[in-house]
């Protein structure tokens, strides 16, 4: 606990908790459209957290992440559906795939120097020849997806994963900041100031004695853990998945932008991104909808555009502004002004 | 103490059939400070390169207190006790300079609290303590250089490699780097091995001195008996050092 709350000024937690209290009364003052608006915003918060690990601390750039949620989902889903195994255990096998595919990604790379776009271009591939071979695999349903028995209850079966909005709600809302926590912890242990020290200079890192293939490989397999529980929230969150979906591009590269808004290599960032970008997408879309245009990938444009503001005029994210504007300790970014 | 601390034997390297280390053997016994002079080009980087496990040599062996550690990697000779600094300063740019040295101390204990406080212990010790808080980008090039003696000091070494730490200095500052390693080795007992091109801190720190050109070892001596060595003032020739 003192590791992760020690030092972190007052002001900060106070928000934090502001910020929390009032997620977790939400449900009973907003409609079901506001909390689901909220609950993918959360969901990305925490995707994006996981993804943050890697390349904002670990400075080590994954544009296939998605491979991670896919495979989360898809474990936790066949075995639920084919089995009736919990998801509660079937995400321990969902991460477990997700970490061997991590391991097998990094170790390729990282074994042979492969670092920068190269290693972005591999991770690309891996989510492409997986999501190719989902589309052939008939045990789930190939390309014509495959689906969770959707039932009606007014009660939630918490150990299947089974409910209402609400109880996915509460289930995010503790990922969400779990993660946080958990990020915050990481960071502050030796593992990482390693990974920073490797994002900053791969040589001095080693000539300082760190064993540089051994730390990415470590934040490679966290994050994909981390990302792969994600995968099996949102699996029974749709009931439904499709290769396509699960481990499209355009899914990668959606998950990134909360942090990259929000500010890479800073604990909060994904967090604020994801409340930045989500809401704004999803009030845009009911806005064309409500002036009667109908425009398919005015999201996407919109997305772009805000990338495009952001790297041009705050590069290192909104967070860092927003911080030294609260007057929150820079401790509770990774890096500091 | 018969065993050098330090033994290089017959290191060779060469890039596509430049041959840019060719045959050198150099030892540095333990607690003493060495030099490794020469014009540029000469391939004493190549040869620190070689002894911090950069690159592995095309021939010859390191011995490090009798122990073979050629061909280890850059981290395995930091774990076995070699620190070096970086000619062209590689400062973690975007983390304090007390997370900087913080990293290398972590090296000699897992507790962030622990390293914190050796960190800013030798921050003091080499004058940095006011800039702790500061970003490694902030700071002037004198300032890098020192960071990355502080570093590179925080991994506990009993043998330090400097590659010209005091390049750019002024010479009040050089002489204020030549007395903290004087002091450093006088109490601490650790061993040096420097690159340089300023002479006033070569003559002012070293006992001894080797001198290297196209890639081979052209004479080794005491600073004065190398000072005055007509081979070495041939190969400086035309440069200003001398």
């Amino acid at each position: 606990m003192e590791r992760i709350f020690g030092g972190v000024p007052k002001r900060a937690l106070g928000l934090l908790g502001l910020m929390i209290a009032s997620l977790i009364i939400a449900p009973a003052i907003v409609n079901a459209y506001v909390l689901s608006v909220i609950l993918i915003t959360l969901y990305f918060a925490y995707v994006g957290q996981a993804w943050n690990l890697m390349m904002g601390y670990a400075g080590q750039l994954s544009l296939g992440h998605t491979l991670y949620v896919g495979l989360g989902a898809y474990t936790s889903a066949a075995l639920f559906v084919h089995f009736g195994i919990s998801p509660l255990i079937g995400l321990f096998v969902g991460m477990a795939i997700a970490v061997a595919a991590g391991a097998l990604i990094g170790s390729m790379a990282f074994r042979f120097g492969i670092g920068g776009v190269y290693f972005a271009l591999l991770t690309i591939a891996f989510a492409e020849f997986t999501r190719i071979l989902f589309e052939h695999f008939d045990w789930v349903g190939a390309m014509g997806g495959f689906f969770l028995p959707v039932e009606n209850r007014d009660s939630s079966d918490f150990l299947n994963l089974r409910g209402g909005p609400v109880m996915f709600y509460y289930v995010i809302l503790f990922l969400c900041f779990a993660a946080l926590g958990v990020n915050q912890w990481l960071l502050r242990s030796r593992l990482g100031y390693y990974w920073m020290a490797i994002r900053e200079d791969q040589e001095a890192a080693q000539a300082v004695g760190i064993n540089t293939f051994r730390y990415k490989m470590i934040a490679v397999m966290i994050s994909a853990a981390m990302t792969a529980l994600g995968g099996v929230f949102i699996a029974f969150y749709y009931n439904n998945l499709f290769p396509a979906d699960a481990f499209g591009m355009h899914r990668s590269i959606e998950l990134i932008l909360a942090p990259i808004i929000g500010g890479m290599g800073t604990l909060f960032g994904p967090i604020l991104g994801a409340f930045i970008l989500t809401p704004l997408g999803e009030g845009l879309t009911i806005l064309m909808e409500s002036m009667g245009v109908k425009a398919a990938g005015v999201k996407q444009l919109f997305y772009g555009v805000i990338l495009l503001v952001i790297i041009r005029f705050v590069p290192g994210g909104v967070w860092p502004l927003i911080s030294k504007k609260l007057g929150i300790d820079k401790r509770m970014k990774g890096k500091s002004e | 103490m018969s065993v050098p601390l330090l033994k290089i034997d017959q290191l060779a390297k060469s890039f596509k059939g430049l041959r840019a280390v060719d045959g050198v053997s150099i030892e540095v016994p333990e607690g003493k400070i060495y030099a490794l002079i020469g014009p540029n080009g000469a391939g004493k980087t190549t040869i620190f390169n070689m002894i911090a496990g950069v690159f592995a040599p095309t021939e010859g062996q390191v011995l490090f207190g009798g122990q073979d550690i050629t061909g280890l990697r850059p981290d395995q000779v930091c774990q076995a006790g070699i620190g070096r600094t970086f000619q062209v300063v590689k400062p973690f740019n975007d983390l304090s300079v007390l997370d900087n040295v913080l990293v290398g101390a972590l090296r000699k204990t897992p507790h962030v609290d622990e390293a914190r406080e050796a960190a800013s212990t030798i921050l003091k010790q080499l004058g940095l303590d006011g800039k702790s808080q500061q970003m490694a980008t902030n700071l002037t090039l004198p300032e890098r250089k020192r960071l990355e003696v502080a570093r590179a000091l925080a991994t506990g070494p009993q043998l330090l490699l400097l590659d010209e730490v005091m390049a750019g200095l002024r010479p009040t500052e050089t002489d204020e780097m030549v007395t903290f390693f004087r002091n450093l080795n006088k109490e601490t007992g650790i061993t040096i091995l420097l690159i340089e091109h300023v002479m006033r801190a070569v003559m002012a720190l070293s006992e001894r001195v080797y001198v290297v050109n196209y890639g081979q070892l052209l004479s080794q001596g005491t600073p004065d008996e190398v000072v005055n060595d007509q081979a070495v003032l041939d190969c400086y020739l035309g440069e200003d050092a001398f």
